[in-house]
């Protein structure tokens, strides 16, 4: 019972604030007499249609394998070298200010150069999401590792251990909750720039949809539904991240 | 039997200008359980540390059945108060952790052997965190012995634990002693810990640290503080330390 409680406790309210929010936005429309603005309705009927012919999951598809193949080259690219950065303090003060410099560029600022570099094709959002990605997973995993505690790095030594071991069943397995970390801010950034990106000049993904519709006789229905799908895929990619910290060994991390 | 087992000569060590021990010397014997108490913050656990290998001191040498080392090695194990057993690993494989070498069948069938020992069947699959104080310590425990260590290192190993546990864990570890053969080094400030475990037991001077006195334990296990012999020796142990028992 007490549990079944809490779990309304939890879902209830947001979802009232939620319904509140809808009911305001359709009376203030209605009352507004605005020919622009969509009612809710109208947006969940625009969004019916694309969905039905097809076309919105089509842009679904493009946005998330945008995603998938920048935000996977940079845990590839992160991870590796956020991991020797943490354990050798030479490289890590010889690279560190770097990073660090070029880590609060907005990815946006790089769209530019992206499109020079790239074109307007499919490998300049794929860049811009590897660029806004990579930084904050490496700057997690490095942090990581230069902050295990002392006394782990002690009881190692002391088995004396070889160093395959103490990176398999020591270092990798300490700094784990600390990427997983990073894999929740690099997937997050990389779903906010993948729209972004999607704006310059390219012919599909869900930033696109967004520009084309206002573009093509503002149809703000279809803005405001692709908004909300952006949010609702961005809280499921989230949340899938989320699921790894339920791997046992990375519990420790999250009890007491 | 008198064979030394560890010999300390002549430590000293310091934190940059401040000394921490001075001129420190004794020898252990092979299967000796020697306890070292002293004031808080009189450098036993830096002793400790600059022993078992995992700091360097300033002057002087320990030496290991003769031969001098430096780093710390899988011949003495280190057990401390805020314990060491790796969080993302089962019981089971904290305890192989140290095991290389042997086949994966042998490995398991050791860890399991010292899981038993300790009295932790059945938890082989928990993780640290799923256990209570008490059955971290012997996880810990047995981490150290399935390795087989001629010498174990315990810095104030118990100290975290309510006292019952604390009285418990001492009574255990006296069991598995009596099974398996190891050199102690016990750092504590529990004064009946170090009259219930060990065979000799040092006292520290405060900071920098020297000997102050010795005081040999013969009295037969199981103890009991009770004793009037023992109540005696704490008697002098706490004088030695500048505190008058009022018992």
């Amino acid at each position: 019972m007490r549990d079944i409680e809490n779990k309304l406790t939890r879902i209830v309210p947001p979802l009232l604030v939620i319904a509140l929010l809808i009911a305001v936005w359709w009376m203030v429309v209605t009352r507004s007499d605005n020919p622009i603005f969509p009612t809710p309705w109208q947006v969940v009927t625009g969004a019916w249609t694309l969905a039905e012919d097809g076309t919105l999951w089509e842009h679904i598809e493009a946005s998330l394998v945008r995603v998938g193949i920048g935000f996977g080259l940079a845990f590839l690219v992160a991870v590796p070298l956020g991991l020797w950065m943490g354990w050798v303090t030479a490289a890590f003060y010889t690279l560190n200010p770097l990073f660090q410099m070029l880590r609060p560029i907005s990815p946006i600022a790089w769209i530019p150069i992206a499109i020079l570099w790239f074109g307007v094709g499919n490998l300049s959002p794929v860049f811009l999401i590897f660029i806004s990605s990579v930084f904050p997973m490496m700057v997690q995993t490095t942090t990581g590792v230069r902050t295990i505690d002392r006394r782990y790095l002690r009881a190692a030594a002391n088995f004396g251990v070889s160093r395959s071991v103490l990176f398999r069943q020591v270092v990798i397995p300490a700094v784990l909750p600390e990427i997983i970390v990073g894999m929740r801010i690099g997937i997050g950034v990389a779903w906010l720039v993948v729209v972004a990106a999607e704006m310059i000049a390219l012919h599909s993904g869900l930033g696109y949809l967004i520009m084309d519709s206002r573009n093509a006789g503002n149809r703000y229905d279809l803005v405001v539904a692709s908004m909300i799908i952006i949010g609702l895929i961005g809280l499921l990619l989230d949340g899938a991240t989320r699921l790894l910290e339920r791997l046992k060994t990375v519990k420790w991390r999250y009890v007491r | 039997m008198s064979a030394k087992k560890i010999s300390v000569d002549g430590i000293s060590k310091g934190f940059g200008s401040l000394p921490v021990i001075e001129g420190v010397s004794f020898d252990v014997r092979d299967g000796e359980f020697v306890a070292i108490v002293g004031p808080s913050g009189c450098g036993k656990s830096t002793l400790l540390n600059v022993i078992a290998g995992f700091e360097r001191p300033d002057r002087g040498a320990v030496r290991f059945d003769g031969a001098e080392r430096t780093g710390p090695s899988r011949k003495g194990i280190m057990i401390s108060q805020h314990g060491s057993v790796f969080p993302w690993l089962t019981v089971q494989e904290n305890l192989m952790f140290g095991l290389n070498g042997a086949s994966q069948r042998d490995r398991v069938e050791l860890a399991g052997r010292y899981t038993e020992l300790v009295g932790l069947k059945g938890f082989e699959a928990a993780y640290p965190h799923e256990l209570s104080g008490g059955m971290l310590k012997r996880v810990e425990l047995a981490r150290a012995l399935v390795v087989k260590p001629p010498i174990l290192y315990m810095d104030e190993p118990f100290s975290a634990l309510d006292a019952l546990m604390s009285l418990r864990m001492q009574t255990e570890l006296r069991r598995i002693l009596e099974e398996e053969r190891h050199t102690v080094l016990l750092i504590t400030h529990d004064v009946e810990e170090a009259i219930n475990l060990a065979d000799r037991i040092l006292v520290l001077s405060p900071r920098p640290t020297t000997i102050q006195t010795t005081f040999h334990v013969d009295l037969p296990h199981p103890r009991k503080l009770s004793n009037p012999e023992a109540q005696k020796l704490r008697e002098a142990i706490l004088k030695e330390l500048g505190i008058q028992s009022s018992v």
